[in-house]
């Protein structure tokens, strides 16, 4: 039947497209053979190895960012116990400062009322020392003045060194007493 | 099964044939003819090493594809660049979608040569029919699916011995759970089926899809050609119009055959997969 038909439709030559020519077979084996070498041994193993690469490739990313963020933690926690270290040594130097500034006002203290105390009993040294010389030089002046005075009311010579001496002590005396008395 | 695709182009045929009697008295138009099929021949006339037209086609398209998946895949990176991702999505169609989902990753792993060689050599001999210049099919002679069926009839009775040597013909042919006497008929239709048919239905279905699409297309296009500018109209000039719907189908035929030229592609490839896969997993 189609036989038929497509003897009538080429009428100068029967072909049956279901008989397949030696030639046609041949080199579409040919061509076949080709490509699948070519996909075989070419194409695919290339491909193959690209994928496995990648597929390395991801997974070592992945590891190595597991590292990255493993180490950062270290880090982090690291300068986290830094911090808490550089925070109690701030507050340690500082509580040793206030200490230390305390200690330092006491000495001041100390000095200035030690030299206060000193200049204080150095005046008073010399106070007294200057009341013992005008003491002395009093009691010379006043002798003499006192010799005169008893010369002038008793009319005579008071030459007698020893006796004016005497004479003197026992006023002077006289005096301290009266002074005592006095206070 | 068998029958199907032959009535078809029976059909086609004959609508050609009626066509070009009824316009042979007007002369000018040029149906097309199966003998498109079996162009003169080129090279070696006469001999087993033939060349026609249809055969420097298939070196042609054969040379194209090894040029291009050998630039795409020159310089592999790891971070692929657009012209690599394309080659990558194209070789993971047959690798993703086909191998390894019926396979799985180690059976497909092996087939995967053939099974890629298979799915693009097909598409590269299909797509030719719709290349103004080259306008058939390097499929659509016999020659070429006969040798892609046997091929893919090689490799799955291969997968089917290597696996169970011994008991993959008589598992094939003798499917357990039957009673003996029901064998009579399930053994010789199991038979018929899978060491005939499967390689005949192989063959038929990649050539008749691209010679009726061939035929198709020869048909809108030179019907087009006959209504837009054959002078033999006799006066009803007003029939050049019907040149507008036929270049319209031709256009819409030119589409369909690029799918046509996939789908055939992914179907070949994927039933040689599922009966490498049916011989592998036999288990009776």
């Amino acid at each position: 039947m189609l036989h038929a038909i497509f003897a009538a439709n080429t009428a100068a030559e029967t072909v049956n497209p279901l008989i397949p020519a030696p030639y046609d077979m041949i080199w579409s084996g040919v061509v076949f053979a080709v490509i699948l070498v070519f996909f075989w041994k070419k194409i695919l193993p290339n491909v193959s190895a690209l994928l496995e690469a990648r597929a390395a490739a991801i997974e070592g990313n992945i590891e190595k960012a597991d590292v990255a963020q493993r180490e950062a933690e270290v880090v982090l926690a690291q300068y986290t116990a830094q911090l808490a270290e550089a925070r109690a040594e701030a507050g340690k130097i500082r509580d040793i400062a206030r200490v230390d500034g305390q200690k330092i006002v006491v000495d001041a203290k100390d000095v200035a009322a030690s030299e206060a105390s000193r200049i204080t009993a150095t005046a008073h040294a010399q106070i007294e020392a200057e009341r013992q010389s005008a003491l002395v030089s009093l009691r010379g002046e006043v002798g003499s003045l006192a010799l005169d005075l008893a010369a002038g009311v008793i009319g005579q010579a008071l030459s007698d060194d020893a006796k004016s001496k005497a004479l003197v002590d026992s006023f002077i005396a006289d005096l301290e007493s009266s002074e005592k008395a006095a206070k | 099964m068998l029958e199907a695709p032959n009535q078809e182009i029976a059909l086609l045929v004959n609508a050609v044939t009626s066509l070009v009697a009824a316009s042979s008295e007007g002369g000018g138009f040029n149906g097309p003819s199966i003998n498109e099929f079996f162009p003169p021949a080129i090279f070696f006339a006469g001999t087993l090493f033939e060349m026609n037209r249809i055969v420097l086609i298939r070196f042609l398209l054969a040379a194209v594809m090894i040029l291009l998946f050998w630039l795409g895949t020159r310089n592999m990176r790891l971070i692929p660049t657009k012209g690599q991702s394309l080659v990558e999505m194209a070789l993971d169609v047959v690798r993703v979608n086909i191998a390894e989902d019926l396979l799985g990753k180690k059976d497909g792993k092996r087939f995967l040569p053939l099974l890629t060689a298979i799915f693009f050599t097909v598409l590269a001999f299909n797509l030719p029919g719709i290349v103004p210049g080259l306008n058939i099919a390097g499929s659509s002679t016999f020659g070429f699916p006969l040798v892609l069926a046997v091929i893919s009839y090689g490799a799955f009775i291969y997968a089917g011995l290597k696996k169970h040597p011994g008991t993959f013909l008589k598992s094939s042919l003798f499917p357990t759970g039957v009673p003996w006497p029901i064998y009579f008929i399930v053994t010789p239709i199991e038979f018929f089926s899978i060491f005939i048919l499967r390689p005949i239905t192989l063959a038929l279905r990649l050539l008749m899809n691209m010679v009726a699409g061939h035929l198709l297309l020869v048909l809108c296009f030179s019907a087009t050609d006959f209504f837009f500018f054959s002078a033999s109209l006799g006066g009803a000039d007003w029939a050049r119009f019907f040149g507008l719907g036929t270049f319209a189908f031709g256009f819409i035929f030119t589409a369909f055959e690029i799918l046509v030229s996939v789908l055939q592609a992914y179907v070949f490839t994927l039933l040689t997969t599922v009966y490498i896969q049916l011989a592998l997993a036999e288990e009776h």
